[in-house]
């Protein structure tokens, strides 16, 4: 027997809804002004630019803390979503997941590449390996051109474990 | 009134953070500056916490603080540079901070050549025998033209 699809706006709603949940949970997001731009399973994380975020007011450019903040929580979003995505989607209802617990940073590498200029920037980024008790992440940014990153960042994490 | 060396490196190190409007944003204190060395200390917030579970500051919190203490050191190295900027900076979270104590990061120029800065840094909190987070840079040097032909 073949089953009717969900209808698109209840799929969006619990993909939305979890998303949101997830990134709310951490007071730090809220303070840097970080949002989280949906397409299907794929996260790009958006800056918006504010004031406090610079680090040098004569060029100006955006603070290289800001930034490897902007990146760090990208990572740590996109692992914790790749596990809450996994869980939602094999069809269990959303309240009966355990809340995700957040990966822990081991280490962390920016690379910077431009200086970051006082606008908007975003975030994406690739999970490179991931296994039951740490991950490796790659995360790019850029800000009007995406193919010109003005910085780049490796980490490595710890997982959480997950039984419910 | 004369500007001893150590005068120069305090008050550039405390105009560097005074002038940093992300470093005001997280709370960021000066402590000590030295020769190419700092100290800055970030008191825990309700906004700076990145695992609601257990209270933790946000690693990039930690990173910015380590990031602006990298700065500082530069800023007052003796060879008097006039401007930096983070070219690479890893750091390791060794444990995390205890919640509700300030963190404080101290930040040292071990290597100085005409274009780039070495720097290692350490952060504690209350226990400042066991780091929280260690961290290697590299940053660049801006010279005054005349100082450096």
């Amino acid at each position: 027997m073949i089953r009717r699809p969900e209808p698109v706006q209840v799929v969006k709603q619990r993909r939305d809804g979890a998303l949101q949940a997830l990134v709310n949970q951490v007071p730090y997001i809220g303070f840097l002004g970080v949002h989280f731009d949906r397409r299907g399973d794929e996260l790009t994380a958006v800056l918006p630019y504010d004031d406090k975020l610079i680090g040098n007011p004569v060029l100006p450019a955006l603070h290289g803390g800001a930034t490897a903040a902007f990146l760090e929580v990208t990572a740590i979003i996109e692992l914790a979503w790749a596990i809450l995505w996994d869980e939602m989607e094999s069809g269990a209802p959303p309240e009966a997941l355990p809340p995700v617990r957040l990966p822990k940073t081991i280490d962390f590498t920016v690379d910077y590449l431009r200086s970051g200029l006082p606008r908007d920037a975003y975030a994406r980024a690739r999970i490179n390996r991931s296994g039951r008790r740490y991950a490796s992440v790659h995360v790019e940014g850029w800000q009007d051109n995406r193919d010109r990153l003005f910085v780049q960042a490796t980490g490595h994490f710890l997982m959480p474990s997950r039984e419910g | 009134m004369t500007d001893s060396p150590q005068d120069r490196r305090d008050r550039i190190a405390r105009q560097f953070i005074a002038a940093i409007p992300h470093a005001r944003a997280l709370g960021m204190e000066l402590q000590e500056v030295g020769e190419g060395r700092a100290v800055i200390a970030m008191a825990h917030a309700p906004h700076l916490v990145g695992d609601p579970e257990t209270g933790v500051i946000h690693g990039g919190a930690v990173s910015a603080l380590m990031d602006t203490c990298g700065g500082a050191a530069v800023m007052a190295h003796p060879a008097g540079p006039i401007g930096t900027a983070t070219l690479d900076l890893r750091i390791d979270y060794m444990r995390p901070a205890t919640a509700g104590h300030r963190i404080t990061a101290t930040a040292e120029v071990y290597q100085m050549t005409r274009s780039v800065a070495f720097v290692r840094a350490v952060a504690v909190d209350q226990d400042d025998t066991r780091p929280v987070a260690t961290a290697t840079g590299a940053f660049t040097v801006e010279w005054a033209k005349e100082a450096r032909a």
